[in-house]
C-alpha cells in the first residue's frame, strides 16, 4: 500500500487541502500559458523570503530564508499552479504590500519585525475566515497559498528536513515502540 | 538453434513474464523473453534511489506539464515527480473509456514489479470456492491444495515478511520475521481481538521486502522510498529476482522494445509456432518461434495478443471460442474507509520507514455472518503520529509555532478498504480499431463498472472500520469515501478466466489456451475471481505452477 504514500501528502496545510491542489492529486486544468510574471523578480523572491522568514523565523535551527522559500514559490507557482492561482499568488503579493502601507505607511520590506509578524497574524486570521465560508469554487485566499509553500518548501527543504526535523538516511531498522520526549523532533519525509 | 528460435518465449516481463523466465529457464529451456519497452537495469538505471525530498524541484509533486502530459495517471497518485518516468505515456499508449477506466501501466523490463505495492497474501478455499458457491462467474478449477506447494515455492525464494496467524481465510506463507506493528496499532490490536473474540484480527501488512538476507539481495533497510527502484534489492521485483536467477542459467535472452502483436498460430498442428513482434523503436516487424509461448503481458496486454490472434480461425481472437475472452474485468474496489485521531501516547514513537501498514483481513460473509452482499473486503492502514502539515489551533505564525511543528503531532490511525469485485460478464475489453496508439495498433475500449454489490459493500467497508477504531479506543472517527472508478486499484484482473469447460473458460486448470495447448496466460487475466487480497502472489505461484506442468507436459511429448 505503500505506493499510495503519497496520499499522505494530502494533508490540510492551514485548514486548506493543499493548493497547487492538483499539485498531488486529482488534477483536472490544462496547462496554461506562461504567465509573464514568471520567472518572479528577484526583489519579489526576496520579499516571499523574508514573508517565509516571518512565518518560519531562524531560532536555534534555520528559518525559511536560509531554506529558500522565495526561490521555491517561484518554482511552484510558476510550474504548478493553474493561471487562476498563479493570478491569486501574484495579486496576492501586492495586497500583502498595501496592507502594509495602510497599517504602517510602508510596504512589508520597510516594516521592522514586530510590524510583519502582526501583519501575518491578522493575515492569517482573515485567510481562516475566508477558507472557512468560501465556496467550492472561490479562489483559495492568497495568503494561505502562501503560507503553504513557506511550510512545505521548509519542511521539505534540507535545512528544514534535516535541522529542524530528523532525517534518516537509512534507517536500518524499524521499531515500532520508541520513547519520545517532548522537545524531541518528528522524523522528516524520507 | 537459429537466433529466432527457442523452447519458450516469454512475453512481458513484470511479475509473472520474470516468474515464467526464471522457472523454463532453470528447468533447462531456452527462453526468449520480450518486453515492449526498454530495459531497466537493476540498480544502475534507478536514477532516483537515493534522491532525498528536497532534491526534487517540487518536492515530489505534479506540475501542469506533467497533469497536461499524463491525462489518465493524473486520476491518482502515480502522476508524481518521485518516479514518473516507471509509468507508461498515456499520449503513446492511448485507450478508449466507453466507461471511466483508469489504466496504470509500466511499460519497460520489470513493469510494476518495479512500482508494485508489495502486499502479499495467500488465497484460500473461500476465494477459489465462492464462484461455485453463490453462483457468479465460473468455479475455479483449481482449489487452494493445488496452488499451495506454489505459493511455498515462490515465497521462499520472494521473500515475504509477516507473522504467522493461523487464520482459515487467510493461509500462512513461508514467512521472513514480520516487521513490527507500532504501539498504537498493537494497542487497538489487541481491543479489537479481544471484543470481537478473535473473529477480527490486526496483523502486520504481509510484503515482499525481505528482513533476511537473501542471496544477492540485502535485507530492507527501512527507507521506505521502493517506488524508485530499491538499490538494496530489498523488495521482490523482476530486477531484484527473477531475472538474476534467469541469466544465471544462460539460457535467457531479453529483448527490449519488442511489442508482440500476435501469436503465429498453425491450423494444422493447432498449436503456436511463435509470435510476431513490431520494434518499439524501428517499428519492424520480425517473427520468433518456439515450442511454448508464456504470455504475461498484463491482464488487459495478454488479451490484447490474443485478440489479435488467429482471426482468421476465430474472428474475434485466439481463445474466444468460449466468448468469454475479454469479458469478467475485475479490479478490487477501495478508497473508502475510516480514520480516527488516538489520544494519548504521547511519549510513544517508532523509528524508520515502515515499507507496510497494517492489514485486517476478510470477516464479512465468512463463519456464519452473513450480509445483504456477496463476499468481502479486508482492510489496509496504519497509525502515525501527525508531521508537520497539520493544523495547530491559535498558533500560526513565528518561532512558536515553527517549534510545535517541528515536533511530532497527536496520533492518528485510519484504514482503506480493499473489497472484492465480482465477475461480471458485461464487464468487457474490446478492440477499438479505430484508434491507433504511437505504432499504429489497434487499441483497447474499456467497459466496466461496479454494481450493486460493489456499493452495498462500500458501506460496510466504511462503519466496520468506524466502528473497529471506536472499539480499538480511538476518538472522533469518520468515515470516507474518495470515491472509485474501476482500474484505480491496479488490480485489474479476467478477461481470459481460468475453468473447467471450455465453453465458458479461456484457459484450463493449468493455464493453457483450451484452443491452443502450447499458449500459457499466467498473469491477472487468468483469474476467475478477485477476492479481496492483493493479487500478485497468486500470479507468482500460478506462473510456477503452469511453468512446471508445461516443461512435464513438454517431456512427455504432449506439447
Amino acid at each position: 500500500m505503500d505506493r499510495r504514500s503519497l496520499l499522505k501528502m494530502v494533508a490540510t496545510l492551514t485548514g486548506a487541502a493543499v493548493v497547487g491542489g492538483d499539485l498531488f492529486l486529482s488534477g483536472c486544468q490544462s496547462p496554461d500559458k506562461k504567465m509573464t510574471a514568471f520567472p518572479l523578480s528577484q526583489s519579489t523572491i526576496s520579499l516571499l523570503d523574508e514573508i517565509g522568514e516571518t512565518i518560519i523565523p531562524a531560532t536555534e535551527t534555520p528559518g525559511a530564508k536560509a531554506a529558500a522559500v522565495g526561490a521555491f514559490m517561484n518554482t511552484m507557482v510558476m510550474d504548478c499552479y493553474s493561471q487562476s492561482e498563479k493570478e491569486v499568488f501574484i495579486k496576492g503579493i501586492d495586497q500583502l504590500n498595501q496592507e502594509s502601507v495602510q497599517l504602517f505607511q510602508h510596504d512589508f520590506i520597510a516594516a521592522t519585525p514586530d510590524q510583519r509578524k502582526e501583519l501575518l497574524i491578522k493575515l492569517d486570521k482573515a485567510a481562516q475566515s475566508y477558507q472557512k465560508d468560501k465556496k467550492e469554487d472561490e479562489p483559495v485566499h492568497y495568503f494561505t497559498l502562501i503560507k503553504q509553500l513557506t511550510l512545505l518548501g521548509y519542511f521539505t527543504s534540507k535545512p528544514g528536513a534535516t535541522q529542524a526535523l530528523r532525517y534518516l538516511a537509512i534507517p536500518q531498522k524499524y521499531v515500532g515502540d520508541i520513547p519520545y520526549e517532548k522537545g524531541e523532533k518528528a522524523w522528516a519525509t524520507s | 538453434m537459429a537466433d529466432n528460435s527457442f523452447d519458450a518465449i516469454v512475453v512481458g516481463s513484470g511479475i509473472s513474464g520474470g516468474w515464467a523466465a526464471k522457472e523454463l529457464t532453470e528447468k533447462g529451456l531456452s527462453v526468449l523473453m520480450l518486453e515492449r519497452g526498454e530495459n531497466i537495469e537493476h540498480i544502475k538505471d534507478y536514477q532516483k534511489s537515493n534522491q532525498p525530498v528536497w532534491d526534487y524541484p517540487h518536492r515530489g509533486g505534479r506540475t501542469q506539464q506533467m497533469i497536461a502530459d499524463y491525462p489518465v495517471l493524473k486520476r491518482d497518485y502515480p502522476l508524481n515527480e518521485r518516479n514518473l518516468h516507471y509509468w507508461a505515456s498515456d499520449k503513446d499508449c492511448p485507450y478508449t473509456e466507453e466507461k471511466r477506466f483508469d489504466w496504470f501501466r509500466g511499460y519497460h523490463v520489470g513493469g510494476r514489479s518495479l512500482m508494485w505495492g508489495r502486499q502479499s497474501y495467500r488465497w484460500s478455499d473461500f476465494d477459489f470456492e465462492a464462484n461455485a458457491r453463490d453462483g457468479y462467474g465460473t468455479d475455479w478449477p483449481i482449489r487452494y491444495k493445488d496452488i499451495e506447494p506454489w505459493y511455498s515455492h515462490v515465497e521462499k525464494f520472494a521473500g515475504i515478511q509477516g507473522t504467522y496467524e493461523n487464520l482459515p481465510q487467510l493461509p500462512d506463507s513461508v514467512f521472513m520475521p514480520g516487521m513490527d506493528l507500532n504501539i498504537v496499532e498493537k494497542d487497538v490490536a489487541a481491543r479489537i481481538k479481544a471484543h470481537y473474540e478473535n473473529r477480527r484480527t490486526l496483523i502486520i501488512g504481509r510484503s515482499a521486502n525481505i528482513t533476511s538476507k537473501l542471496p544477492g539481495r540485502e535485507k530492507c533497510q527501512y527507507r521506505n522510498m521502493c517506488v524508485n527502484g530499491c538499490p538494496f534489492g530489498a523488495y521482490f521485483s523482476t530486477q531484484s529476482s527473477t531475472l538474476p536467477a534467469a541469466v544465471a542459467t544462460g539460457r535467457l535472452k531479453l529483448q527490449p522494445f519488442a511489442i508482440v502483436t500476435e501469436i503465429l498460430y498453425d491450423k494444422d498442428t493447432k498449436k503456436a509456432k511463435g509470435v510476431r513482434i513490431l520494434d518499439a523503436e524501428t517499428n519492424l516487424t520480425k517473427e520468433y518461434y518456439s515450442k511454448i509461448v508464456f504470455l504475461c503481458a498484463s491482464s488487459f496486454n495478454s488479451t490484447w495478443v490474443l485478440m489479435n490472434s488467429a482471426t482468421d480461425i476465430w474472428p474475434e481472437g485466439l481463445g474466444s471460442s468460449s466468448g468469454e475472452l475479454g469479458h469478467n474485468v475485475m479490479d478490487h474496489h477501495f478508497r473508502c474507509g475510516a480514520d480516527a485521531d488516538m489520544e494519548g501516547y504521547e511519549d510513544k514513537y517508532y523509528y524508520g520507514y515502515r515499507p507496510t501498514g497494517f492489514y485486517i483481513p476478510r470477516f464479512r460473509n465468512l463463519f456464519g455472518d452473513k450480509r445483504d452482499y456477496l463476499r468481502g473486503f479486508g482492510y489496509q492502514g496504519g497509525a502515525s503520529r501527525k508531521e508537520w502539515s497539520r493544523e495547530i489551533a491559535e498558533m500560526n505564525i513565528g518561532a512558536d509555532f515553527k517549534e510545535a511543528l517541528s515536533e511530532p503531532g497527536p496520533w492518528r490511525i485510519g484504514a482503506t478498504a480493499f473489497g472484492e469485485m465480482l465477475p461480471y460478464h458485461e464487464n468487457t475489453i474490446s478492440l477499438d480499431k479505430n484508434k491507433k496508439d504511437k505504432w499504429g495498433l489497434p487499441v483497447l475500449a474499456m467497459n466496466v463498472e461496479i454494481k450493486e454489490n460493489e456499493k452495498k459493500m462500500r458501506k460496510d467497508m466504511m462503519e466496520d472500520m468506524k466502528e473497529m477504531l471506536e472499539i480499538g479506543g480511538a476518538k472522533n472517527a469518520r468515515t470516507f469515501d474518495h470515491d472509485y472508478a474501476p482500474g484505480m486499484g491496479i488490480h485489474e484482473m479476467g478477461t481470459a478466466r481460468m475453468g473447467r469447460d471450455p465453453k465458458n473458460s479461456v484457459l484450463n486448470g493449468n493455464n493453457q489456451v483450451w484452443d491452443c495447448k502450447n499458449v500459457f496466460v499466467t498473469d491477472g487475466a487468468c483469474m476467475a475471481s478477485a477476492s479481496c487480497v492483493n493479487p500478485s502472489l497468486t500470479y507468482m505461484a500460478l506462473t510456477a505452477r503452469a511453468a512446471d506442468f508445461a516443461v512435464n507436459e513438454l517431456n512427455k511429448g504432449n506439447l
